[in-house]
């Protein structure tokens, strides 16, 4: 109910604010929705918002994976946490910017290098939280395993991503929202298709209707993936916390 | 036939010098024999079930036992998957073959009305029967129980204890109980090994116990329980001098 007041009372003043300035610089929410219907009608919106989509859940799985993996290896195997450790602080400090342009200037201005720049942003941030997690993992249910000779399927399963569950959601939760964010960043800079590149296209007409046009659609499915994928998962993962006596 | 041997077993301690706290432990248990390692908290009995267990493989001396022979153990806490219901941490350890054997166990130990709860939602006389329930159910030939019962009132411990008597029997479980409660040991076990008050621990002496897992004449429950004290207190002055 206070949500949709907040949502209700934002509309307005933006509608107040649309009133108040030159319709070039911030043009009313229902200018911005006929825009919306315009380009989605031409079916331009949906192309893009899809390009997009695509990119960010694969940035995103290439980064849970491979972070989850990695974190978990350097969190249970010192050796190779000191072996990698260094690796992450860097790439933890390197603009995302940088990763960027590097990785078009290296790899050509193709998907893989977009999809891949983005995810190696993500990274060090999935494999630092992992690691924490990996190694708080309990002895005592490792015990456990081992006496009832569990197999490694069940182990994995049962003893150890339940215990890194809270952790994956919690990097899921910050990982979404730093993908998309910069997924419309390697659009910008190196895409033809896809909402970034369609920013673009809007920046340099300085058409803020068709900035806002697409934008807010993208930005609308992504609060979905969030409340409808993202913290479900969250929820579930730390359900049996509820369950204390 | 179960046989343990431990020469020593060390902790490294700070200054890179290591600690002994069990050494020269030698016994046997036959097929279905239950015994009984009895002694004060923190000397090393719990390190003694790891070893025995396989969870500590750091020790001079062996464990032997026939490699067909499955092991089940119960922990010093109940140690059940928080995050799992009741029937899924009985699922997760039970192999399929032996599913219907769980439910009759959970008949026996009147658990079929707790299994759609979580472990955090059990008290712990209830977590302690789920977890002695995990441990049968896989039909094993030795068992291993650290302190099973503590911290239960007297009256639920002993039906357990009745219980776990008639299952241990009934499939001739060889049984290995840590406690340091002697009614317990007396109640349950052959044979009881006395560990000493001493650091490294080891047995200071076996007391055979013909009445195990029978109802026990008040007499000789009180005959053989002053024998153990007195054993216990010889020791104690023996170490005193």
């Amino acid at each position: 109910m206070i949500r949709a007041l907040s949502f209700i009372s934002l509309v307005i003043l933006w509608q107040i604010g649309a009133l108040l300035s030159e319709p070039r610089q911030l043009p009313g929410p229902i200018i911005v929705v006929q825009t919306i219907v315009r380009e989605a009608q031409s079916g331009a919106l949906l192309t893009h918002l899809m390009a997009t989509t695509l990119r960010v859940c694969a940035a995103f799985l290439l980064a849970m994976s491979l972070g989850t993996a990695i974190g978990y290896m350097m969190g249970r195997v010192k050796t190779i946490d000191r072996l990698l450790d260094p690796w992450t602080v860097i790439l933890l400090n390197v603009p995302a910017l940088v990763v960027i342009v590097l990785s078009y200037i290296w790899f050509g201005l193709t998907e893989t290098a977009a999809i891949g720049a983005v995810a190696l942003n993500k990274l060090p941030n999935v494999i630092i939280t992992i690691r924490e997690g990996a190694r708080s993992l309990s002895q005592e249910y490792e015990d456990l395993a081992t006496v009832f000779k569990f197999s490694a399927i069940n182990r994995l399963r049962h003893i150890i991503i339940p215990q890194l569950g809270p952790y994956i959601a919690a990097t899921m939760r910050t990982g979404l929202s730093l993908v998309w964010k910069l997924v419309l960043i390697v659009e910008l800079l190196g895409r033809s298709d896809g909402i970034g590149f369609q920013i673009n296209l809007a920046f340099q007409l300085f058409d803020m209707r068709l900035l806002l046009a697409y934008a807010l659609p993208f930005i609308t499915l992504m609060l979905i993936i969030e409340t409808f994928l993202v913290q479900p998962f969250e929820r579930r993962v730390s359900r049996w916390r509820n369950n204390d006596a | 036939m179960l046989e343990v041997s431990v020469e020593t077993k060390s902790f490294a301690s700070d200054k890179n010098c290591s600690k002994s706290i069990l050494s020269s432990i030698h016994f046997y248990l036959k097929e279905g024999e239950v015994g009984a390692i009895l002694g004060p908290s923190g000397y090393g009995k719990t390190t003694l079930m790891r070893i025995i267990a396989g969870l500590d493989k750091d020790f001079i001396g062996n464990v032997t036992y026939p490699k067909s022979w499955r092991l089940g153990a119960v922990f010093q806490e109940p140690r059940l998957l928080p995050w799992r219901s009741i029937s899924d941490n009985l699922k997760i350890s039970t192999p399929h073959d032996q599913q219907e054997y769980c439910a009759k166990l959970l008949d026996i130990f009147g658990l079929n009305k707790h299994l759609d709860l979580f472990p955090g939602q059990l008290s712990l006389g209830l977590a302690r029967r789920v977890a002695l329930v995990r441990a049968l159910a896989i039909k094993p030939d030795i068992l291993l129980l650290d302190e099973p019962f503590v911290s239960l009132d007297e009256q639920l411990a002993q039906e357990l204890r009745i219980e776990l008597s008639r299952v241990i029997d009934a499939s001739n479980i060889t049984t290995l109980l840590v406690t340091h409660d002697i009614d317990e040991a007396i109640a349950l076990s052959d044979r009881l090994y006395l560990f000493s008050k001493t650091i490294p621990a080891s047995i200071h002496e076996v007391i055979d116990n013909p009445m195990a897992r029978h109802a026990l004449a008040p007499e000789a429950a009180r005959e053989l329980k002053e024998k153990i004290l007195t054993a216990l207190s010889k020791e104690q002055t023996k170490q005193a001098n």
